[in-house]
């Protein structure tokens, strides 16, 4: 079905594609001052909830690029993530006082130099050992910023940088009202606009669209990358290594330079977060973390941008949404993951190449009546 | 770097380091055999572990072993161990079975039985964890207040057992280190036999060498997989029992630091193979207890990890290679 729909959209003619990819991203700039009733999160503010969003979709994106692309199993991913956090961190307030947009290149390119750190002696060692020694760095980093007391230790690090604001402080360039929903009637809300751009305390929309900006330029670039010759030579490496250093792809520098890109996505999701927080300490990059950053990747589709976005958001959105059952998210979360496990191993979007290998296979299956089906399945 | 402290009492350390170790490596042995029959790391085995500790401390107060002494103690602690390898084994089991086997089946790519596992692990973390509310469910919580109260915090057995410590040539060691370095070592022997020599065993090096000329030789492969569960449940029982020994408290989530040391411990040995869980977790667990005498307690698991990279970084398979079907490419 969803191939279908993907047929249908690639068949529009270009400028009405454009359109709707445009109006698409008006939607999601507008969501959180629409305040749609049933999606809007009661309880907690819903801009807050959507940034959060954001940030799980750019950590899956990146995440994406190492364990969907490459075929490199990752189970330390916040490391670099806690990376970005605390460079920044210690860069506008423990240690010194930089703004902000100096800030983040700085975070961004540590979290990439120690994606090279970690990768250069660790890649050479084979799938299932790499994950368990990039659980090991993730754990490595959080208990040293425990450890620490340059990095805060236990208590971390307070009053990090927020963004600058444009315009004026007390109403920005200006105001946006959101709307209000009763029963039938849609209202404008003018009582509490959103200043733009104004990064405060209390209303979380403006720190949205910057994380919804970060995911939309880090999309543009995983498209360019991923349709060009290092895109094809990660998946490459991925179905074959041996086959692809034959065929004239250095192998390692390909995996490294997976490994360092998405450390580089990581560390910038880190460093937004840390400047949304404004406070940052060890619990924020539990290994936990790692494992549903991991759980958005697979679930979604590995291997398919629009796959990992959408477990991105059901990953983090879901759990805001039915705060109610509160004590028992997790365990639904768990059993949820199971269950999508096993009704769709190949994740919920699977990458189109996925879907037309099994269709292949399918067909040979049929041409091949009395053998054994599903024998043959080849691992993808 | 504490050197006099460290020097001074390095027999000591390193007795409970082995006994550390011991524990590790027949947790180890679960994540180790199954990956070497289905290459799988099977996250919710740590969690089968939890349930064996769980087992212990509900049939120790059952069984009311506070007041107990002598062959009476003996006996509540043996039924102990017993209820501990029955429910673990129990759990491996229904794990395999929800969410493992159509998977396997299925030949599902293996991240995806990655992530099935891990939610599983969550749900049976959870389903301890929130053991008073779901016995609210029955209206059973006041009954069972001893055995589902405190089910977010710590529950201990502390003070059901003597600890007697004697003197070797001025070391002071505590029974309970040697036991279980005894009891471990003794069950791993058992198991490396096992598999070396029976039947069943000589289906499971034959599985995880070649799956599908396994099954045409006759070697039925769910059944296979099934006593490879089995067997690792069992011996995650006897951890959790020997852990309960040595430690008294336990909690909803003592599991995933253990699972992930153990697992530490089998990639570290060779992943895949008997005697490296073994060698791999003892190794970890003196270099573990050295390792916070010499840097300080807060410093523990940080030593552990960059352990493991650095063996990994010398010898890629680790220390004994991968071999529980022997040459695996």
């Amino acid at each position: 079905m969803n191939i279908g729909f993907r047929d249908k959209l690639t068949g529009l003619p270009k400028p009405v594609r454009i359109l709707l990819w445009i109006l698409l991203a008006l939607f999601a700039y507008a969501l959180p001052l629409l305040e749609l009733p049933i999606i809007s999160t009661p309880g907690v503010d819903f801009g807050g909830v959507l940034f959060t969003v954001t940030i799980y979709c750019l950590v899956a994106l990146g995440l994406n690029i190492v364990v969907g692309y490459a075929g490199l199993l990752d189970l330390g991913y916040v490391g670099f993530y806690a990376i970005g956090a605390y460079t920044v961190g210690i860069l506008t307030s423990f240690h010194a006082n930089w703004p902000l947009l100096l800030a983040i290149p700085v975070a961004v390119v540590a979290a990439m130099i120690s994606g090279v750190i970690l990768g250069a002696p660790t890649l050479r060692v084979r799938g299932d050992y790499l994950a368990i020694v990039t659980l090991g760095f993730g754990e490595i980093i959080r208990l040293t910023a425990v450890n620490l007391e340059w990095l805060g230790d236990a208590r971390g690090i307070k009053n990090i940088a927020k963004p600058p604001n444009i315009g004026d402080e007390k109403t920005g360039l200006f105001e946006i009202p959101h709307l209000l929903w009763g029963d039938g009637t849609v209202l404008v809300d003018t009582e509490h606009p959103t200043k733009f751009l104004v990064f405060g305390y209390i209303d979380q929309v403006p720190y949205y669209w910057m994380g919804l900006t970060a995911v939309i330029i880090v999309l543009i670039a995983d498209i360019l990358i991923k349709s060009s010759r290092v895109g094809r030579a990660w998946e490459a490496t991925r179905e074959d290594e041996d086959a692809a250093e034959l065929m004239g792809v250095p192998t390692f520098k390909f995996k490294l330079l997976a490994f360092s890109t998405g450390a580089f996505v990581g560390g910038l999701a880190g460093a937004l977060y840390a400047s949304r927080q404004g406070f940052i300490n060890p619990l924020s990059f539990l290994l936990l973390y790692s494992i549903l950053f991991l759980a958005a990747v697979v679930v979604g589709g590995q291997g398919n941008r629009w796959g990992v976005l959408l477990g991105a958001i059901l990953v983090a959105y879901l759990p805001q949404r039915f705060r109610e059952f509160d004590d028992f998210r997790v365990l639904a979360f768990g059993a949820a993951l199971v269950l999508l496990a096993t009704l769709r191993p190949e994740g919920l979007i699977p990458p189109r190449r996925t879907v037309r290998a099994k269709q292949l296979e399918q067909e040979l299956d049929e041409l091949e009546q009395g053998t054994d089906e599903g024998e043959e399945a080849a691992r993808v | 770097m504490n050197f006099e402290f460290f020097f001074n009492n390095l027999p000591e350390l390193t007795i409970t380091g082995l006994a550390f170790g011991a524990i590790y490596a027949l947790i180890a042995l679960g994540y180790t055999m199954v990956y070497g029959v289905l290459q799988l790391i099977n996250f919710a085995h740590s969690e089968v572990f939890m349930y064996g500790t769980f087992a212990t401390l509900w049939t120790v107060i059952a069984l009311n072993a506070a007041d107990a002494n002598g062959v009476k103690l003996i006996a509540i602690l043996i039924v102990a161990l017993f209820a501990s390898m029955a429910l673990s084994a129990l759990i491996a089991l229904a794990l395999e079975r929800v969410a493992y086997r159509r998977l396997i089946e299925r030949d599902a790519p293996r991240l995806i039985a990655l992530i099935s596992a891990i939610g599983a692990s969550f749900v049976l973390a959870e389903l301890m964890g929130l053991r008073d509310r779901i016995a609210g469910w029955f209206g059973l919580d006041d009954d069972l207040s001893e055995y589902v109260g405190k089910a977010r915090i710590n529950n201990s057995m502390a003070g059901t057992l003597e600890k007697p410590r004697f003197d070797v040539g001025g070391v002071s060691i505590s029974s309970i280190d040697i036991i279980v370095i005894v009891a471990a070592v003794g069950m791993m022997v058992l198991l490396d036999q096992f598999v070396r020599r029976s039947r069943l065993g000589k289906g499971i090096r034959a599985t995880a060498q070649d799956p599908e000329t396994a099954s045409l030789m006759g070697v039925n492969p769910t059944r296979t997989i099934q006593v490879t569960f089995l067997i690792g449940g069992l011996m995650a029982g006897v951890a959790a029992f020997l852990y309960m020994l040595k430690i008294d408290t336990t909690k909803y989530d003592v599991g995933f630091l253990l699972g992930v040391k153990a697992f530490t411990a089998a990639v570290l040995g060779g992943i895949g193979n008997l005697r490296g869980a073994l060698l791999g977790g003892l190794v970890l667990g003196v270099a573990e207890n050295w390792g916070q005498a010499l840097f300080g307690g807060e410093w523990r698991d940080v030593i552990a990890f960059v352990l493991l990279v650095l063996i990994l970084l010398v010898r890629p398979t680790g220390l004994l290679g991968e071999s529980l079907g022997k040459a695996r490419a």
